[in-house]
């Protein structure tokens, strides 16, 4: 009998009731919540005389709506204001822990997760949001949940699940110059489509993923949904170990001894058989940016736009030409020709601090193009702090770039940070689709390096010829 | 939840791939904390021409007169992918949408859809290709989605079988409440808890 993959160790340690003929239920170790997705699911519990069975394993925080400019409740408009003013009253009736907007570790539910130690190793970790899979980066289980999965996780503190096909994507050798963990997920999905992984959960593997930090990892794991993967997640190591020390909700003394033990026994044995494998070679992949709507729709920034008339697959080929209608691009196009509007630096992609650092080194000392408004958003309160203590909001705003507060921001336009019909934008975060960050808006994703240059330049450009060798 | 066992209705193309779910139902309407009246909204952003949406786009499907009433739609590769939220089918079954049929479907949308009474008909691209042909060529024309015997019958008579998961097919018939069907193994959930306790106290 060949051995187990990690998915397989950490379904199996969660099987409340086995699946007979019917479906499992599994046990749901931490449920995070936000405003915009959970108010019905209290609704629910209220009319049918429900309660939060383990209150304690629920994190609440607002993100998706919140101002990045203010913290001025006044100010805040006013469905937004209602939806936040809901979940702080169904967090106090139904006793859950909440990160409300002025509280100073406030911020974007994948980010405060890990950074205060919630997510770990070994654990089934779900929420109300696509980009849950992002703490996979811990070798934990995470997937995202509707509101009615968010009313069962609940009620009950588990979920019906049927289990998924596995899928090893391996990444082997060391990543180009100027090539990041943003660039590797972008190869990934425009390699097997933004459906490719669907039914799957798929662990990264491979010398080029272990050499990458945490935030390097949750990058990837982060947009594991961009490619229909129902989780994404990477063995637990060392590395995870070292950032896990000493956070808030981290085992300590005997307990974290125990719990790294238990954590080493995590990772997919050698002998353990994948339903689907893809080995990528790291000298493979180049800087990336999507040209069209879909996280799929993506090439080389050395590339130009593709010619619709040249997709063989009819379907493709009609996506293609919406996409370039809705873009305002002509096939041809260099990639590094385009020019752009705006600069979005944030998200549950790549709001962290390593984030906000590599970029900060690109525009210190510099100024944003003179066509170009640029925004940088912090991932959390935390990321704030601590980039303001190296003085990173100094540099981003003597270039010229708005410093925010924490939330999601224009990652998806449901606050007051949107792009206007037209305006095009350099984005960090991980949805191109049409009028995510705006109605009429053009994404373009890219990696946080990327967006500085851009927003320097004013048009998209390879760091590899930007930046010295040496850097 | 409605239960659904056999449903007949008229069918509309949406000759879209990789619809997401900020299409079904972009941002702006989600700012709401009641479950009903997404419906209005439903692909807001193809279906009117202004951000308020007071003037319809004629070219978009559900304004056309003969599809406008449609309880069935026909879409293609990947649909409902993207976000997790569950406005997406909250909004579809608002509008009265009960069947969609596609060569494939997002994962979590799937999920979602089992909760709010919508069945997924997954097929073969040629078969969804035919469809497309069929309720084009004739606007207004009925398809049927029979869920106890797995079959979805085209405008012309032809049946298609298709494939579901026995327990959404039982949530389905049945209008589960999924809640109480876990509560059932309450115990088991008790018995979890105190291996937790036993295993892995860090987490208990």
């Amino acid at each position: 009998m060949s051995g187990k993959t990690m998915y397989d160790k950490i379904w199996d340690a969660h099987l409340v009731r086995e699946s007979q003929g019917d479906t499992a239920i599994i046990y749901i170790d931490r449920h995070l919540i936000h405003e915009v997705t959970s108010p019905q699911a209290f609704e629910g519990l209220r009319l049918t005389h429900r309660k939060v069975r383990r209150p304690e394993k629920t994190f609440a925080t607002m993100d998706h709506n919140v101002s990045t400019r203010t913290k001025d409740w006044s100010l805040v408009e006013e469905t937004s204001r209602i939806q936040m003013e809901t979940l702080a009253k169904n967090c106090r009736d139904f006793n859950v822990i909440l990160y409300d907007f002025k509280h100073q570790d406030q911020g974007i539910v994948h980010v405060i997760g890990p950074e205060m130690g919630i997510t770990q190793p070994g654990l089934t970790i779900v929420c109300g949001d696509s980009h849950t899979s992002t703490h996979g980066a811990f070798g934990a289980l995470a997937f995202g949940i509707g509101t009615s999965e968010v009313e069962h996780v609940l009620a009950t503190q588990t979920l019906q699940q049927n289990k998924s096909k596995s899928m090893l994507i391996s990444i082997e050798g060391t990543l180009g110059f100027g090539v990041t963990p943003k660039d590797i997920i972008l190869y990934i999905i425009g390699q097997i489509g933004t459906a490719g992984a669907t039914g799957y959960v798929v662990e990264y593997a491979g010398s080029a993923i272990r050499a990458l930090t945490m935030e390097g990892r949750m990058t990837i794991c982060n947009m594991s949904i961009e490619a229909g993967a129902r989780a994404g997640m990477i063995a637990p190591d060392d590395t995870t170990y070292a950032y896990l020390k000493d956070r808030d909700h981290s085992p300590t003394g005997d307990d974290w001894e125990e719990a790294v033990a238990y954590w080493r026994t995590l990772p997919s044995d050698p002998d353990a058989v994948f339903d689907h494998e893809l080995h990528i070679k790291a000298e493979d992949i180049k800087p990336q940016v999507t040209w069209g709507t879909s996280p799929g729709q993506v090439t080389d920034v050395e590339g130009t736009v593709p010619d619709p008339d040249d997709f063989t697959d009819p379907v493709a080929r009609a996506g293609a030409r919406n996409a370039l209608e809705y873009m305002g691009l002509k096939p041809g196009t260099k990639i590094s020709d385009i020019t752009i509007d705006k600069a979005f630096l944030g998200s549950c992609t790549n709001g962290r601090i390593e984030d906000l650092r590599v970029a900060a080194e690109i525009i210190k000392g510099k100024k944003v193009h003179k066509d170009v408004q640029a925004i940088v958003v912090p991932g959390s309160g935390r990321v704030r702090r601590q980039a303001e203590r190296e003085g990173l909001d100094r540099i981003f705003s003597e270039a010229g770039f708005e410093w925010r507060f924490a939330g999601c921001s224009m990652c998806l336009g449901m606050n007051d940070d949107q792009l206007t019909p037209g305006q095009r934008c350099a984005s960090s975060s991980n949805r191109n689709f049409e009028g995510r960050q705006g109605p009429g808006g053009r994404t373009h994703l890219m990696s946080p390096q990327m967006v500085a240059i851009a927003a320097l330049e004013g048009k998209i450009c390879d760091i590899r010829n930007y930046l010295p060798k040496s850097a | 939840m409605e239960a659904f066992t056999v449903h007949k209705g008229i069918a509309a193309p949406l000759d879209r791939v990789n619809v997401d779910t900020d299409m079904i139902i972009p941002k702006q309407f989600l700012r709401k904390i009641e479950r009903t009246g997404f419906g209005q909204h439903l692909f807001h952003e193809l279906r009117y021409l202004d951000y308020e949406g007071t003037k319809e786009n004629p070219d978009f499907v559900l304004n056309q007169a003969a599809y406008r009433p449609a309880t069935v739609l026909v879409a293609r590769d990947n649909f409902g992918c993207g976000s997790s939220r569950e406005h997406a089918p909250w909004a579809l079954a608002d509008y009265g949408f009960r069947v969609i049929v596609a060569p494939s479907f997002a994962d979590i949308f799937a999920n979602n859809c089992v909760k709010n009474g919508i069945l997924l008909v997954q097929l073969k691209s040629q078969d969804v290709d035919e469809l497309f042909r069929q309720v084009l060529e004739q606007p207004g024309a009925e398809i049927a989605a029979d869920l106890p015997r797995q079959i979805l019958t085209d405008t012309k008579g032809g049946e298609h079988a298709f494939e579901i998961n026995d327990f959404a097919k039982e949530c389905l018939l049945k209008g589960l409440d999924q809640i109480g069907w876990t509560l059932q193994h309450e115990d088991k959930i008790k018995d979890y808890e105190s291996r937790l306790r036993d295993e892995r106290s860090w987490l208990a």
